[in-house]
């Protein structure tokens, strides 16, 4: 059997996905990174951006993460974020006209939100 | 009808009344516990692995951070209340504030200045009547509280702790909610959030499991300065929600004891009612037999 490590991303009023992966990628403030079972006990701030998990059984599950944290121990990987969304969750057209809107506004804040929505899209 | 009588029957419908509204009050209440113990239980992974990210960077690191070791000598503290926005929730407020009140005294008695926030409507009346000051106030989302409220609130809080005391910030930080144990138990207490308590933090984190040593990305001031704000809103927001479980069950328990109440009420009442309606018929028919036997001495009379 491959060695797996048990993801859980939470958000903060939801835990969003949960399950055994063999990689998780993400975004952290000095750049990415990619954990693999037996990585090292890891503690990280994240950036806002996709997060890519590449699951046991083959598949892989894209989310979006707006800052957060990222906290790898013992072959447990926990994704802590004030908003996660998986990419399949994400309403496209939604999140587009987001960010028009938030463009005209000059929103940075929801600007960016909206990037990162549709930059998880564009993973998966 | 007599006046007796009418008066009796307007009462029982008035408490008829007031009855179905608290009868209503009371179900609407029971539903929302179910919706607001529900958000407590999703809200509580992300606390958890948060509260475990703290105390793994705070043990295992030799950092020193303004967020997690307190100063020698604290003198000016912050207390954050939460309570409802609306009343008809029996005792609920009224204990929150007086647990608030406690700590308030206790502060000060170990000689700090206390700097009170008040979440909730029914906090900031009771200190405005008594024109206390207040720092901050937020309103209005206490029966259904979002991340976003927390966040909010949460803000002035860690800016006042990042500051310097000397220029308006604080060196403790202090809530006090209403616990949500159970339907029937909800407890006022006060928290101590910073600085952190490394042993409670420990506790709630993980039963004596023995935490990694952590490789910190980028480092670990860095993560800390992250990660504590995140802790102060995550742990607001946990309290707002117990908060709201607590309102609603205080509210159903209120109402319950209202709608029983008036039951109580309309019960005696029919029966004030019965009497004075029987007294009535009593009466009536003495009157009858009075003046029918009148008629009859006073014909007999004539007749002779």
């Amino acid at each position: 059997m491959a060695a797996e490590l048990h993801v859980e991303l939470v958000a903060a009023d939801r835990s969003v996905w949960s399950g055994e992966a063999t990689l998780v990628v993400a975004r952290t403030t000095s750049g990415d990174i990619g954990v693999m079972p037996g990585h090292q006990p890891l503690l990280g701030v994240l950036e806002s951006g996709p997060v890519t998990i590449r699951t046991s059984d083959g598949g892989t599950v894209v989310a979006a993460v707006h800052g957060g944290f990222i906290s790898f121990a013992d072959d447990k990987l926990s994704m802590l974020a004030e908003i996660a969304e998986l990419a399949d969750e994400i309403d496209v057209q939604r999140a587009e006209r987001a960010l028009e809107r938030a463009k005209s506004d000059t929103d940075a804040a929801s600007e960016r939100r909206a990037e990162v929505r549709l930059r998880a899209v564009a993973v998966r | 009808m007599g006046a007796q009588l009418r008066v009796y029957k307007r009462r029982i419908r008035s408490v008829t009344a007031t009855k179905k509204i608290t009868k209503a009050m009371e179900m609407i209440a029971a539903s929302r516990i179910v919706k607001a113990q529900r958000q407590v239980a999703a809200s509580t992974p992300y606390a958890t692995e948060l509260t475990r990210a703290v105390t793994a960077v705070a043990t295992g690191s030799t950092t020193k951070h303004p967020l997690t070791t307190g100063t020698d000598a604290p003198a000016r503290a912050a207390v954050l209340l939460i309570t409802s926005d609306r009343g008809l929730a029996g005792g609920y407020s009224s204990n929150a504030i007086k647990a608030a009140e406690r700590l308030t005294d206790r502060l000060r008695g170990e000689g700090k200045e206390v700097v009170t926030y008040v979440i909730g409507r029914k906090g900031v009346a009771y200190y405005g009547f008594r024109e206390r000051k207040i720092e901050d106030s937020w309103t209005g989302f206490t029966d259904s509280p979002t991340y976003a409220d927390a966040k909010r609130a949460a803000a002035p809080l860690i800016e006042a702790v990042t500051k310097e005391t000397a220029e308006g910030g604080v060196d403790e930080l202090h809530i006090v909610f209403t616990e949500f144990v159970s339907m029937m138990t909800q407890n006022p207490v006060d928290n101590r959030m910073l600085p952190l308590s490394l042993d409670a933090a420990k506790e709630e984190a993980g039963k004596g499991e023995i935490l990694p040593l952590f490789d910190f990305e980028p480092s670990a001031e860095d993560v800390l300065d992250a990660l504590l704000p995140r802790y102060v809103e995550s742990r607001i927001y946990n309290a707002l929600l117990q908060a709201a479980a607590s309102e609603h069950a205080a509210r159903r328990r209120a109402m319950k004891s209202a709608t029983d109440n008036a039951g109580e009420l309309i019960k005696s009442l029919s029966r004030l009612a019965n009497a004075a309606r029987q007294a009535e018929i009593t009466q009536e028919i003495s009157e009858i037999v009075g003046g029918a036997s009148a008629l009859a001495d006073a014909t007999a009379g004539s007749d002779k």
